[in-house]
């Protein structure tokens, strides 16, 4: 091997250090798939406990709307545990075969930025439903989710910044046509996730992953 | 030269010619340790274990050396009853490390 080829799989060794302690690379594209499926599965349950409430009060104009909201929010809370716990799986399962520590440094400094903005809008959230403002509801999720994704990009895959810009404009339409929350909702959680999931298992799991290992285990 | 195990043969072929090339940074666990503080504030040792993928004593004998050339220094602090070791570059360090790679830089272009 000669001296310029020792130089610069020195380089090269120098720019993966720097880029494994800053970024974390091992999303994984079925993780985004399985939080988008459990969004739309979260999406129907809540079509259908409407209808039932519609169908149930369908004379009665003073129908308690405390009800309904009650059995939403269970549904909304329920979603995201459920999409988390499946995002995470996979992500785990990434990290095992990659050999890379799941909760490392900067895994860390995702869950981190996502979680502030996530966080205080969930808050945000919160007063908006005791309030009543239940329109507002749907678009400051997608918005606060959007900004959390757009904050935490830095420390991850590139193209979790366009998902974070993806669903900042579908919470901006939202918030210009408000109203049709579930359908927005369905978008953003949903489609969007499952897309960009696609995307990024695409790119980099198909045939990705071994050239990865390899150059992580040299 | 230590015994590193994994990175041994490495560190052999790595024997450069031109003297630029700081001696120091000969080692892969060394270079890692230096490339990854120049683009973190602070680390710390089981981070620094898990991004390096080395043992324990492996990485403190290497993490020593540089601290003992003035590239690094160490903060021991505690976090709870645990003890938290966080390591910094420091400013001569960040000059060698660049002069290393102006020195890799110039040894590219000089065989092309």
């Amino acid at each position: 091997m000669n001296a310029k080829n020792e130089s610069l799989q020195e380089l090269q060794h120098i720019k993966k250090m720097m880029e494994r302690s800053t970024k974390f690379s091992s999303l994984s594209g079925l993780s985004g798939v399985a939080a988008g499926t459990c969004a739309l599965v979260g999406v129907w349950f809540a079509v259908r406990s409407i209808a039932d409430w519609k169908s149930s009060h369908v004379n009665n104009p003073e129908a308690p709307m405390e009800e309904l909201a009650t059995q939403l929010l269970l549904i909304a809370v329920a979603t995201f545990i459920a999409a988390v716990i499946s995002a995470f799986i996979f992500i785990y399962l990434r990290c095992k075969k990659l050999d890379i520590p799941v909760l490392g440094m900067s895994a860390r400094r995702v869950i981190i930025n996502i979680a502030i903005p996530l966080f205080m809008g969930s808050l945000f959230v919160f007063r908006l439903a005791t309030t009543g403002a239940y329109n507002l509801i749907p678009p400051a999720c997608l918005i606060f989710y959007g900004l959390g994704l757009v904050n935490a990009s830095k420390y991850t895959l590139n193209v979790v910044r366009y998902l974070g810009f993806t669903q900042l404009i579908i919470g901006v339409i939202n918030l210009l046509v408000l109203g049709y929350g579930l359908i927005f909702w369905g978008v953003g959680f949903g489609l969007i996730h499952i897309i960009y999931g696609v995307i990024i298992w695409w790119k980099y799991e198909k045939n990705g992953s071994e050239q990865f290992t390899r150059s992580a285990n040299e | 030269m230590k015994k590193t195990g994994l990175n041994n043969s490495q560190e052999v072929q790595m024997s450069n010619p031109i003297e630029n090339l700081n001696k120091i940074f000969d080692s892969r666990v060394r270079l890692g340790i230096m490339s990854t503080l120049m683009v973190n504030e602070e680390i710390n040792f089981n981070d620094l274990k898990q991004l390096i993928v080395v043992t324990d004593g492996n990485l403190a004998s290497h993490i020593k050396s540089l601290e003992e050339s003035g590239y690094i220094k160490v903060n021991k602090g505690f976090i709870g009853r645990k003890t938290n070791t966080v390591y910094k570059v420091t400013k001569a360090g960040k000059k060698a490390f660049q002069n290393h790679l102006d020195a890799l830089e110039k040894m590219i272009r000089s065989i092309s």
